[in-house]
């Protein structure tokens, strides 16, 4: 299959001799429209964005809260899908939501309200590669890229496998454990990067548990680059989730895009 | 009906293995243990000696003359609450913490609604040797206080989930997120037929002991099937295991009793959360309702995804009473039985009692799940202007 917009912004950042930034953000969370944009201008090479559910199992207590309180605000996917095809964000957007969502709107009208709105990915950290056919059926017809994770705990030929079937680029699962901040870079983040890139040409992000610069720069010696999630949306939340928050996402990320270029 | 799911885990449409990808290997693990341990005579009759000479099995089946005279239905209680720990909850537990044991697993992980499903954990744990970890949700944990403190004192911590409503749904979403993070020496004790392949049929199997009991002594009883078989659904998981003895025999009505409050079959769509596709109470976007139930272990939006494909086949059918019925079953069979049940068999009791007309003349098997000491104090402050 052809690589999608997400692949290709990625390929570009690599073959730049660069690494990749990929900025999470909660949608329907203060003004996250402004703080993707903030995220956009400060060099994000992509923009990855929540859609809240009431049981997120892959995340931990930062997103939880994040999810909730956008959750109260009265945010919806549809809400969150139709604000982004207002927006011009500039780089591809992803959207990482839970399988419940996607099956309650359709799985080939929630592709298709995507690709509508101009979203070039989806991740979905509940569906793993045994249960991806209905759903990859129809993000494939509607040229959604769908990303798939990778865990440290995968042997070898589940890995081949997972590189396969995923598009965009493949998500490294830093270590064992849901989202959140780690005080140093697990070993094992280092270790599933240079499996994947043992097995497969398509960019290898390391998410979760990827806290600060120093451990973006650790990691992307092997790695194409990183996912920043908590320790990106625990500021938001710090400094109230207002409309000045979007300063916040700008030196957030532009503190990685600023350490991962200087290597 | 009632046998393996398919390979993918799947009951007709309902059950699969929805979870993070981490968690992969180790369900595929789990599955290759549990069919190794299922097959192997060795670990079947070490878990039939402690199913016997500590949990207290074969439990008796019981003959409800009064309650009978009561409503003109012949009622009997397959008596589950004389199991060590007071619920069908110790069969399933001891039968996986012999598995995690064999895995070369070091720690359980529960989830808890109502208490009993992690004491029965705390209690396996602290015969085998094993760490414990209880998660249960905060709001859980102050109506069920007692059980909490009984976890505590068998050596099992006890977290509080904090997230979400605060009750059994979070308390599996905390236990999920944990199990990610330890996988390789934790072992996840899920307490109902619930959850990613190969949980729901796994649980069931350890269940089937009640329903192959309550077979043979229905069968030395009235020489035969009685003419329904009732059991509460919270997840599910004492109704599968008697249902299970019964529904080869299409001539056996299976009948299981949800909460209006919580329930997921009768009010709920198809839908996916905690790792299955199954019936689940939801709103129009797909987020997860919150169930309310005077029953903490029936407070449950979901429901187990063989639940689910026996009512769409049409095998067994599911009703709804609320909790005031509930509070009077409670009384009657306390009264008329000398038996005070739990809140969750309760629910059965109270189909039964509401369903006398139809019933009558008929023989009625209930699943009595568990007993109702952990219940006493809440029922206190509930019937405080009647006794
Ligand atoms: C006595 C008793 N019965 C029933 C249940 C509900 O579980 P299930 O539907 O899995 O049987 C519980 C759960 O706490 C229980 O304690």
């Amino acid at each position: 299959m052809a690589p999608g917009a997400l692949e290709r912004a990625l390929r570009q950042r690599r073959s730049a001799g660069q690494k990749c930034v990929v900025p999470y953000l909660t949608g329907g969370l203060g003004s996250w429209g402004a703080y993707v944009q903030a995220a956009s201008a400060a060099g994000a090479d992509a923009v990855e964005v929540g859609i809240p559910f009431s049981d997120p199992v892959m995340d931990g207590p930062v997103i939880q809260e994040a999810s909730e309180r956008a959750l109260r605000a009265g945010t919806t996917p549809s809400a969150i899908v139709d604000e982004l095809g207002r927006t011009d964000v500039g780089v591809p957007v992803a959207v990482m939501t839970y399988a419940n969502l996607v099956d309650r709107a359709g799985w080939t009208r929630f592709a298709s309200s995507l690709a509508a709105a101009g979203v070039a990915a989806a991740i979905l950290p509940d569906i793993p590669l045994e249960e991806t056919g209905p759903w990859c059926d129809a993000a494939d017809a509607a040229d959604v890229e769908t990303v798939l994770l990778a865990a440290p705990t995968a042997p070898d030929q589940r890995l081949e496998r997972i590189v396969g079937r995923s598009r965009g680029f493949v998500y490294a699962v830093g270590l064992l454990g849901v989202t959140g901040e780690r005080s140093s870079l697990a070993d094992s983040a280092v270790v599933i990067a240079r499996r994947l890139k043992a097995v497969t040409d398509l960019p290898v992000l390391v998410g979760v548990g990827i806290s600060t610069p120093e451990q973006a720069v650790e990691v992307c010696e092997v790695a194409d680059g990183v996912v920043v999630g908590s320790a990106l949306v625990r500021r938001v939340l710090e400094s109230g989730a207002d409309e000045a928050s979007a300063d916040v996402v700008a030196e957030v990320v532009g503190s990685f895009r600023t350490a991962l270029d200087a290597g | 009906m009632m046998g393996e799911p398919d390979a993918t885990g799947r009951f007709g449409e309902y059950g699969g293995r929805f979870v993070p990808e981490t968690l992969v290997p180790a369900l595929a693990e789990l599955d290759r243990g549990f069919r190794s341990a299922w097959a192997d005579p060795a670990f079947r009759s070490e878990l039939d000696g402690l199913l016997a000479d500590y949990a207290g099995r074969p439990s008796p089946l019981t003959e409800c003359h009064r309650l009978s005279a009561e409503l003109g239905v012949r009622v009997l209680f397959k008596r589950e609450d004389l199991n060590h720990t007071g619920s069908h909850k110790i069969n399933n537990v001891l039968g996986q913490a012999l598995l995690a044991r064999r895995m070369g697993k070091t720690r359980l992980l529960a989830e808890t609604g109502a208490g009993q499903h992690g004491v029965a954990t705390a209690t396996a744990a602290a015969l085998l040797g094993m760490e414990c970890l209880v998660y249960m949700g905060e709001v859980d944990m102050a109506r069920q206080e007692l059980n909490v403190f009984r976890m505590r004192l068998l050596g099992a911590e006890v977290t509080p989930a904090m997230s979400g409503s605060r009750t059994l749904k979070d308390a599996v979403n905390e236990a999920m997120r944990d199990w990610v993070a330890t996988v390789e020496h934790s072992h996840y004790c899920l307490g109902s037929v619930m959850g990613p392949h190969p949980y729901p049929w796994m649980v069931r199997e350890f269940h089937r002991v009640i329903g192959s009991e309550a077979a043979v002594q229905c069968r030395d009883l009235l020489g035969g099937p009685p003419d329904v078989v009732v059991a509460c659904v919270g997840g599910g998981s004492n109704a599968a295991g008697i249902f299970s003895g019964f529904a080869e025999d299409p001539s056996v009505e299976l009948v299981g009793v949800e909460p209006a409050g919580g329930a997921a079959v009768g009010r709920g769509v198809p839908g996916i959360v905690h790792g299955m596709r199954s019936y689940l109470m939801q709103d129009e976007f797909g987020q997860v309702l919150e169930a309310h139930s005077i029953s903490a272990g029936l407070d449950y939006p979901g429901v187990g995804p063989e639940h689910s494909h026996l009512a769409t086949s049409g095998r067994a059918t599911y009703h709804q009473v609320d909790d005031g019925e509930v509070v009077e079953a409670f009384v009657l069979t306390s009264r008329t039985e000398g038996i005070i049940p739990a809140l969750e068999p309760a629910h059965a009791l109270a189909w039964v009692a509401r369903e006398r007309a139809s019933l009558a003349g008929r023989t009625v098997l209930i699943n009595m799940s568990g007993r109702g000491d952990k219940d006493v104090a809440q029922m206190m402050d509930v019937l405080a202007d009647r006794i």
